[in-house]
């Protein structure tokens, strides 16, 4: 909502300068998002009227001026504009005058002849961005008049950001009576008396859905001057709302409804047919509009309707079959009442969002239809008067009218108790009273009514609301926090997602984080549960779908760090994944990427690529202390041969391998990157540590090769061997993997550690080597090992 | 050879000896069992009681010299050669370190951490709830019923079935407390979504919600806890607040708190458009319209709610002048976090 400050001091005039105008709306809700001058400072320019003009002896650009500024003598100044002539009414700069820029204007020589000031354009004087030459002012403009006051420039342009419940005040009136109830000075009501018809002219107008448009006002006006223009004053408070002159009686409904915030229409009644109906739409009811757009109606839509069929969305948009225009002459004006929620959602619906529907939306007072009707009329008749004058019809009233507002209950010690802080029921009855509110009853309990214009007060707390609104938020005290000094539970053995982004962090990965929307195909590529969530209005296709899993953003950030230089990345993220739309089928993961060499490059060992066991032993990090498993397995974006499900206690959560060769390729990448991802809340369980008795004799130590079939999974036989070794034997696990030269091909050596203990006494060898050859025993039954000498 | 000049040679040989197997060798050549000192020591055999006495103390005050001499020697012999073996061992300890590359948190996880941490410290737990929302969740039971205008605010994405993509962190507020009778105190942080993309609107970010429902939390509450949290976020103890009406159909009161500006300490600039205040939060009491949605008795209980985005807090902390580098993801300027 603009508008201009003048505008505004005319109703309503408190004795705040601009900014504490602006300080006090804002800090009462009304947010001013700007408040700016309309024109920048300058002084000393006037009316001015050129006398002559005649081309400069000594250049073929420039005229010579004589310029009446309303002093006993014309001044001579040099002129460059094409539009400088004599009998123009313009704006002229006086020397002294200084103009936006700091640019001061002196007695100066031009080309030989003496200029004594400037004339000036609208865009030299920053009142507009753009100009053709100097200002041309209308003929009746007084010369000499300093210019600020004949254009009215000490004003300031006002924006509120109105919040929805707000609707009341999307007016002049409005504001000023909100104004007035907050500075606590009296306001000027808008001039609503009635006209008196001088005809009986009226227009028949039937309301089918009551319930939607409980009043409707109409009036028949005869005889309007087509030729009128609406008054400068007019035009001057529309623009600086936003709004252009268009015709006088759209300009009337459009003032109107930034004076009393109540929107009305005004029709060409000679192209209306039988009579007004107020209905539903039919469905598919076609409708063209003003702003040339051709819609078809919904069947919850409220039209204006006549025999021919839809001519309006009632309360949102007029059409263009009836619409006002530069030959009526006759008019049949409306101001109606719309229910806020038969209007809400329908303009946007239609891709519309006009002044009207704005306010519909929020709510407008339903006792102003008659009193705009009233003030719309009073306008007509003093811009459209021809010389016979038009003739207005009485206004014919339709509809049930709107039922009183519901009292409501308000206690005073809520206040209190909601706000935390002692307040004077005397102080509350002031603010409610100077709201317009009406207050009954005392002590306990009181009954508030509000007054029609408030439509978001309907409960008990929106009185407290008002309150502290009124009252002001900066005068509540502030209050330390204070509370019940209770301990927050800690579960030791739980871990945060913050404890496992800082490990990764740790290992050298960055955290990054991507949409939780990518592209179809992405998506496509990656998920490996659930089903495809498609947005039904993404910003862009690439964004199109929810993600399934989140390596396709690390995939996106990968290329993207690439192309901007980067040779080895280590990225994760921590973020959700969508398996369908349920809210428990949202799980966290975290997933991570590598790509690039092992190591960061340096100095100090050779270079080689990063591999699925260097990634392997971060998850395994990331898990620790859970009982890991990793088992070969298929994932629609990995490698088969290079592709593990992660499972913990038994349970799968998560994979572990490289991008499949398809994926590098199609991704444009020079190698395969590796790729994890995991249920995060697997990861955040765990139990507080559970202390065990340590050794007090060292372990002895034996290793073992044996030489295995290469395809032999290693897990199966650290399984196994570890389910039925002699409980002396502590630890058994692998240390060495080789082929080669000594190994038949076909077969891979694997060596093992193995750590043997007793709990209380030193083991003799022959103990030591019984058990040993029990574990021999179980690989070469189980797994045709042969131990390697 | 007398005693003299015994010393004399052994003096001279020892500072010639220039390893200590060589010191060993000249050290038998005079303490040895043929060495020269002991050879005197014979001699002893020949002398009578007396003589002996006076010759066998001169000698063995020759031997302590020579044993001294030979100390110091091999102290000498060993400073020398630890001197040359750390010579030879020294490095270049301006070479780089052999780690790995360094990496950080995500700016916006540093920041929610803070959050949280200075929430936790008076006793607000985390809550979390999904992000594709209902309808009744995101807006119905949050007090916005359909076409209201505060829905237009949201610019809402939606899927197939009628769900949609939470438009703020609100909805968590009312799945914990259907779950949950007061006294509850919790903060809610995670990924919001809309249907806006410019240069100061990505189409998802982060907000933390905030909630704290007892008998008498009150609005003065309110002020105290979001403003004691501003001036911790910030450190400046003496950071300016203040908060103006607002409107969310969630909360009555509602109110928006703005902060002095932290860029330019309240002298006007860009950030704060010339203001001195930048607006960083909305927060109310929690509508009696929730808490009948939620089945919390609202005669009984009150309390308020807080909403502030993420990446709005981080750019002012951090000095990030472009809100769509947080999903960029450009490792250049994320290790700027670590």
């Amino acid at each position: 909502m603009q508008f201009s400050e003048t505008w505004l001091r005319s109703l309503v005039n408190p004795a705040l300068n601009t900014q504490e105008l602006g300080h006090l709306l804002t800090m009462a809700g009304l947010e001013v998002e700007a408040l700016e001058p309309v024109a920048p400072a300058f002084d000393q320019v006037v009316v001015a009227e050129i006398l002559s003009a005649e081309k400069h002896p000594n250049a073929d650009r420039l005229q010579v001026c004589q310029v009446n500024v309303g002093e006993s003598q014309p001044l001579t100044i040099v002129c460059g504009a094409p539009n400088a002539r004599a009998g123009l009414k313009t704006a002229c700069a006086l020397v002294g005058a200084v103009l936006p820029g700091d640019f001061q204007i002196k007695q100066a020589k031009v080309r030989d002849v003496a200029s004594f000031g400037m004339l000036c354009s609208s865009k030299e004087l920053g009142i507009a961005g753009d100009a053709a030459g100097i200002m041309e002012l209308p003929t009746a403009a007084p010369v000499g008049q300093p210019l600020r006051q004949w254009l009215n420039l000490d004003d300031h342009l006002i924006t509120l950001k109105l919040t929805p419940n707000r609707g009341d005040c999307l007016s002049l009136a409005g504001i000023a009576r909100e104004v007035a109830a907050l500075a606590a000075v009296p306001f000027t009501p808008v001039d609503c008396a009635p006209v008196a018809a001088v005809s009986d002219a009226t227009y028949p107008v039937g309301i089918a859905a009551e319930a939607a448009c409980p009043r409707y006002c109409g009036r028949v006006i005869r005889g309007i001057d087509a030729g009128a223009v609406s008054p400068a004053w007019m035009v001057e408070r529309l623009e600086r709302s936003g709004l252009r002159a268009i015709h006088p009686v759209v300009d009337v409904t459009n003032y109107v409804l930034l004076e009393l915030g109540q929107p009305m229409h005004g029709f060409d009644l000679a192209k209306l047919q039988g009579g007004i109906q107020v209905r539903r739409a039919k469905a598919g009811e076609p409708l063209a509009l003003l702003n040339d757009q051709t819609i078809a109606l919904s069947e919850d839509t409220l039209v204006i309707a006549d025999d021919s069929g839809a001519l309006a969305l009632a309360g949102i948009m007029g059409g263009a079959s009836s619409a006002v225009s530069g030959s009526s002459t006759d008019i049949f004006l409306e101001a109606a009442h719309f229910d806020p929620d038969v209007i809400a959602g329908r303009a946007r619906r239609y891709g519309l969002s006009t002044d009207s529907s704005h306010r519909f939306e929020r709510g407008v007072d339903p006792e102003l239809p008659r009193l705009a009707m009233e003030r719309a009329t009073r306008l007509i008749l003093d811009i459209c008067g021809g010389e016979c004058g038009p003739e207005c019809g009485p206004i014919s009233e339709a509809g049930p009218g709107v039922a009183a507002r519901a009292p409501i209950a308000f206690r005073p010690a809520r206040v209190r108790r909601l706000l935390g802080f002692d307040l004077a029921d005397a102080t509350m009855r002031d603010i409610l009273q100077r709201l317009d509110l009406h207050v009954a009853g005392e002590g306990e309990t009181w009954t508030v009514t509000a007054p029609s214009h408030r439509f978001d007060i309907t409960g008990e707390v929106d009185l407290i609301e008002e309150i502290a609104r009124v009252h002001g938020y900066d005068a509540i005290p502030v209050v330390a926090p204070r509370g019940q000094a209770s301990l927050l539970p800690v579960e030791e053995g739980k871990r945060s997602p913050l404890d496992l982004k800082k490990l990764m962090v740790a290992r050298g990965y960055q955290e990054i984080i991507t949409y939780s929307f990518i592209s179809d195909e992405l998506d496509r590529d990656f998920r490996a549960t659930g089903v495809a969530l498609p947005l039904l209005n993404p910003i862009a296709s690439q964004m199109g779908v929810m993600r399934g899993s989140l390596m396709g953003g690390l995939m996106q950030a990968l290329k993207h760090n690439l192309n901007h230089g980067q040779e080895r990345l280590r990225l994760f993220e921590i973020g959700r994944a969508f398996l369908t739309a349920e809210a428990d089928a949202q799980p966290r993961h975290a997933a991570g990427l590598a790509y690039g060499a092992a190591h960061a490059e340096q100095w100090g060992e050779p270079a080689r690529g990063v591999d699925f066991f260097d990634i392997k032993a971060d998850v395994e990090a990331l898990v620790y202390p859970l009982p890991v498993a990793f088992t070969p397995a298929e994932h629609p974006a990995l490698h088969p041969g290079q592709c593990a499900r992660i499972s913990l206690a038994g349970e799968a959560v998560g994979w572990l391998g490289s991008l499949h060769p398809r994926l590098v390729q199609s991704h444009g990448l020079a190698r395969a990157p590796i790729l994890f991802e995991l249920d995060l809340s697997a990861l955040l369980t765990g139990e507080a540590p559970r202390y065990q008795g340590v050794p007090r004799l060292p372990a002895v130590r034996r290793d073992i090769a044996v030489v295995v079939d290469e395809k032999q999974p290693l897990a199966a036989m650290l399984n196994t061997v570890r389910a039925a070794m002699p409980a002396l034997v502590s630890d058994f696990s692998l240390f060495d993997v080789y082929q080669g030269q000594g190994v038949e091909q076909g077969k891979k050596s694997l060596a093992f550690k193995m750590l043997l203990q007793h709990t209380q006494k030193t083991l003799t060898e022959s103990e030591i080597e019984s058990a040993v050859q029990e574990v021999v025993g179980i690989l070469s039954n189980q797994f045709n090992a042969s131990l390697r000498r | 050879m007398n005693l003299d000049e015994i010393l004399e040679d052994a003096e001279r040989e020892f500072a010639a000896a220039g390893s200590l197997p060589i010191l060993d060798q000249v050290k038998a050549r005079y303490l040895g069992k043929s060495g020269a000192i002991t050879a005197q020591m014979k001699t002893l055999g020949a002398l009578s009681a007396e003589e002996r006495k006076a010759a066998g103390a001169r000698i063995n005050q020759v031997k302590d010299q020579v044993e001294t001499l030979l100390r110091a020697r091999r102290d000498a012999i060993q400073a020398a050669e630890l001197e040359r073996q750390l010579a030879a061992e020294s490095i270049d300890v301006t070479l780089p370190g052999r780690g790995d590359a360094v990496a950080g948190l995500h700016p916006v996880t540093r920041t929610m951490a803070r959050i949280e941490a200075l929430f936790a410290s008076i006793g607000f737990a985390v809550a979390d709830g999904p992000e594709i929302e209902t309808d009744f969740y995101n807006f119905t039971a949050l007090n916005i019923p359909e076409n209201h205008p505060a829905r237009a605010m949201h610019d809402t994405f939606y899927l197939e079935g009628g769900n949609l993509l939470r438009t703020h962190t609100s909805p968590v507020q009312v799945r914990y407390m259907q779950n949950q009778q007061p006294p509850i105190r919790i903060i809610a942080p995670g990924r919001v979504y809309r249907c806006d993309s410019d240069v100061t609107h990505t189409p998802m970010f982060h907000q933390v919600e905030g909630l704290w429902v007892d008998e008498s939390v009150s609005f003065a509450d309110l002020k105290g806890i979001l403003a004691d949290f501003m001036a911790r976020f910030f450190e400046r103890d003496n950071l300016a607040v203040r908060f103006r009406p607002s409107f969310f159909p969630f909360t009555e009161p509602s109110a928006e708190m703005d902060i002095g500006c932290v860029i330019c300490n309240g002298a006007g600039c860009r950030v704060c458009s010339h203001t001195g205040w930048l607006e960083v939060l909305g927060c109310g009491m929690v509508h009696p319209n929730v808490f009948g949605h939620v089945g919390i008795d609202a005669e009984r209980y009150q309390g308020f709610a807080f909403g502030l985005g993420v990446e709005r807090l981080a750019m002012l902390r951090y000095g990030v002048d472009d809100l769509r580098l947080f999903f960029e993801n450009d490792v250049r300027f994320l290790k700027q976090f670590a």
